[in-house]
């Protein structure tokens, strides 16, 4: 690294008032070599070929196709915005959809995200059974969410469910999954309990790495337990704070096969994701509406990535 | 404000990804992309052999007949009709939901030269693009097996034939006579009386109609009954062609004629799957249960005989108990195929009494389309769905096959939902449909 040969201090310039930026850049880009330069080719070339086909190439496709009233078979015809106002105007279960998606993020960023800590700093205090607990909550985790749905159904359906028979109400059950009222909160229950042990266990790996020491030097400054932990504890684990608001986003977004499996995401459990699958998908084949959904739902996505992704470059540059 | 800016520090602790999870060495990551990249163009190779070469001997079947008994029985037509003539069969037998949800796709790459698909506005649809291909020469010399019905349902919008039916399985309002026979229940026959039996049978603590709808179809079921025995079916089919309102005061009244009939149909239809309603009938704890044939695969095989069935009732005398909603199953040649020859001559074969009756053998819970088929081997059931097709003054495929595909599954399943939760804002819920079906009719 020392050895080479255009070092500044054996630079042929007298100038001593030349820029110096300008001989290091020079410097670092001698230093690549013409294998270097190949190699980094070849290495961004194809990330970024990969990334312009598998990414970028569908999105603007989806962009375009959104503007169509393509059915996979017909010439695409252009029909301007008419998708976006036909599903605003005339398409019921898109309010319904984007209400449950709101839902869904709230409720996972509200109630189970916090529970999630919860148990992960009572779970750190090692408890008695702490590694029962452990496993019983991370249990749901493993399982897919698909899954998650039938084990629902069991639990939740009107004429043989678990809950209804606990609850002592076989005469007069309650229609858990099939009152549209009632089955997305039914739902969320499901998905949260998978959600609750997912970040119970990443809270739980960033307590264990939380310096004791800070704690007991919060304690002698005087601090109590709550104001050690808000204060403390909690802002020096940051990049899993981090960490754990970007799953739950995506958690709340890409929300669907729970949904899915317990009654294809209709009557009460519709998502802006499963709205975009049975139009697409399946034999409707509504690929210029089906597309206009998955553009409304990537730019709800892409709200929440700038914002990320400008909170942390501000970070980066302070 | 912390007293401990630690964030900008680089952390002691561990990354969270690190816990459990292997950390990818350069090397390993760059042979895992090597290996993505070769993938990647080995499909883009793979894609570029689709092509077959056309074999005068062998013609290609995609079949949707996913479930052991069907594809069983089907696998003994196919081999019977290989040993009587000279050519190969090659099946390609595909999940029967991914079959349906792939068609577009399917027709669109290389499909086989004969495959299984429904009768009416579904097959009409496909043919319409020019996604089929015409079989009138076929119908020459099988037509005269064939009720004028079937030939109907198998005719294209420009009036050349299509499809080739197979079987059919009739809807119904189906009953256990053990159940019946016990309390004196008779068959109603009108509207009224048909009230009045819910009423009895409710008063006897029975749950008058069962009723599923998780998955959305079973209620269209309901729906073209009434439309058809409200409005008749000359109607029912318009305004599934999209032809006429569905704000019309016509359509108004099914709405609110089944508005009456939910109160005795099982609660909570839209959280039930259609089998666990069926199991409510074979249980006894309901009277009766408007749904296809295919009811028959929910009783267990000692109990098959104790299943009949009564014809929807009448409701507008002017139109009487004529209409029948009977789904025709069958076969198409796709526009692609490459022995259009063999390919018809296996549809001469399938037509034919002789393939559907070997086919039935094994899946009685259908009725041969063929009207020459030999009845002697039906159980009583089969053949009162005979009678009931044979006498039926017009004969509809069932909402999702009279209708456009996107239209049934993005409007009416959501909407009939709508329906059966809160059936009090009905001219609310017409509108929607109505503003719907004209953005989606309208691209024609």
């Amino acid at each position: 690294m020392t050895t080479t040969p255009l070092a500044p201090s054996a630079g042929a310039t007298t100038s001593s008032d030349g820029p110096p930026s300008g001989s290091r850049r020079a410097r670092r880009v001698r230093r690549l070599g013409p294998r270097d330069i190949t190699v980094l080719a070849v290495l961004l070339g194809a990330a970024l070929v990969l990334d312009l086909a598998l990414v970028w190439g569908p999105t603007v496709a989806s962009i375009t196709l959104s503007f169509t009233d393509w059915n996979g078979i017909s010439d695409l015809r252009w029909v301007g915005t008419e998708n976006y106002q036909d599903i605003v105007s005339t398409y019921p279960p898109f309010q319904r959809a984007v209400r449950n998606n709101v839902l869904w993020l709230a409720f996972l960023a509200l109630v189970a995200t916090p529970l999630g800590l919860l148990f992960a700093v009572l779970l750190d205090r090692e408890i008695r059974f702490t590694r029962f607990y452990q496993s019983a909550f991370y249990l749901p985790v493993v399982l897919s969410l698909a899954i998650v749905g039938f084990i629902a159904q069991l639990v939740y359906a009107r004429d043989y469910g678990a809950l209804n028979a606990l609850l002592g109400r076989e005469n007069n059950p309650i229609d858990w999954l099939g009152d549209p009222d009632i089955n997305i909160w039914a739902v969320l229950g499901a998905a949260g309990w998978r959600h609750v042990g997912y970040v119970m266990i990443l809270y739980l790996a960033g307590l264990k790495a939380v310096d004791p020491s800070l704690k007991e030097a919060a304690a002698i400054d005087g601090a109590s337990e709550v104001q050690t932990f808000f204060r403390v504890t909690l802002p020096t684990m940051r990049p899993i704070n981090i960490i754990v608001l970007v799953i739950t986003v995506i958690e709340g977004l890409r929300a669907f096969d729970i949904v899915y499996a317990i009654n294809n995401g209709r009557n009460g459990l519709e998502l802006l994701s499963v709205l975009v699958t049975e139009n697409i998908v399946g034999e409707a084949s509504r690929i210029g509406f089906g597309s206009a959904l998955a553009v409304i739902l990537l730019v709800i996505a892409l709200g929440f990535i700038v914002t990320y992704l400008v909170q942390i470059l501000r970070e980066d540059r302070r | 404000m912390s007293p401990f800016p630690s964030s900008r520090f680089p952390h002691p602790h561990p990354h969270p990804t690190q816990f459990g999870v292997p950390v990818l060495s350069r090397r390993g990551l760059l042979r895992g992309a090597a290996v993505g990249t070769g993938a990647l163009g080995l499909s883009g190779l793979l894609s570029a052999c689709g092509e077959r070469p056309a074999d005068e001997n062998t013609v290609t079947f995609g079949s949707n007949q996913s479930d052991p008994v069907p594809r069983e029985a089907l696998a003994q037509v196919v081999a019977t009709f290989e040993e009587e003539s000279d050519l190969t069969v090659e099946v390609n037998t595909v999940d029967h939901n991914t079959f349906q949800e792939n068609i577009n796709r399917y027709l669109q790459g290389t499909p086989d030269d004969v495959f299984t698909w429904f009768a009416g506005y579904r097959m009409q649809f496909f043919a319409a693009q020019g996604l089929l291909t015409p079989i009138s020469d076929v119908w020459e010399d099988i037509g005269d097996q064939y009720s004028d019905a079937m030939r109907d349902q198998s005719t294209g919008e420009d009036g050349e034939q299509y499809f080739v039916p197979f079987y059919y399985y009739p809807w119904a309002m189906f009953y256990r006579p053990s159940v019946w026979a016990e309390r004196g229940y008779t068959p109603p026959t009108t509207f009224d009386e048909y009230i009045a039996l819910c009423d009895r049978m409710r008063a006897d603590g029975l749950v008058p109609i069962a009723f599923g709808n998780e998955d959305g179809w079973p209620a269209m079921g309901t729906f073209d009954y009434l439309n058809m025995r409200i409005n008749g079916y000359e109607f029912h089919a318009a305004l599934m062609r999209g032809e006429e309102s569905w704000e019309d005061p016509a359509v108004r009244e099914v709405f609110a004629t089944w508005a009456e009939l939910l109160p005795y149909c099982q609660e909570g239809a839209n959280g039930r799957i259609w089998q666990d309603a069926a199991q409510a009938l074979v249980n006894g704890e309901a009277g009766m249960y408007l749904l296809g044939m295919f009811v028959g695969q929910q009783f267990p095989d000692d109990q098959r005989d104790d299943l009949d069935f009564f014809p929807f009732p009448e409701i507008n005398p002017e139109h009487g108990q004529g209409a029948v909603e009977a789904p025709i199953d069958g076969f198409l040649i796709s526009a692609e195929a490459r022995n259009v020859d063999g390919a018809k001559e296996l549809l001469r074969f399938l037509a034919s009494a002789e393939a559907q009756e070997l086919y039935l053998a094994s899946d009685p819970n259908n009725i041969a389309a063929n009207s020459t088929a030999d009845t002697s081997n039906y159980s009583a059931m089969q053949n009162k769905a005979v009678e009931l097709v044979s006498n039926a003054t017009h004969i509809s495929q069932f909402m999702d096959r009279d209708t456009r595909p996107d239209f049934a599954s993005t409007v009416m399943i959501p909407s009939l939902q709508q329906f059966i939760n809160d059936p009090s804002d009905i001219d609310g819920l017409l509108r929607q449909i109505e503003e719907q079906k004209q953005s989606i009719f309208d691209d024609e």
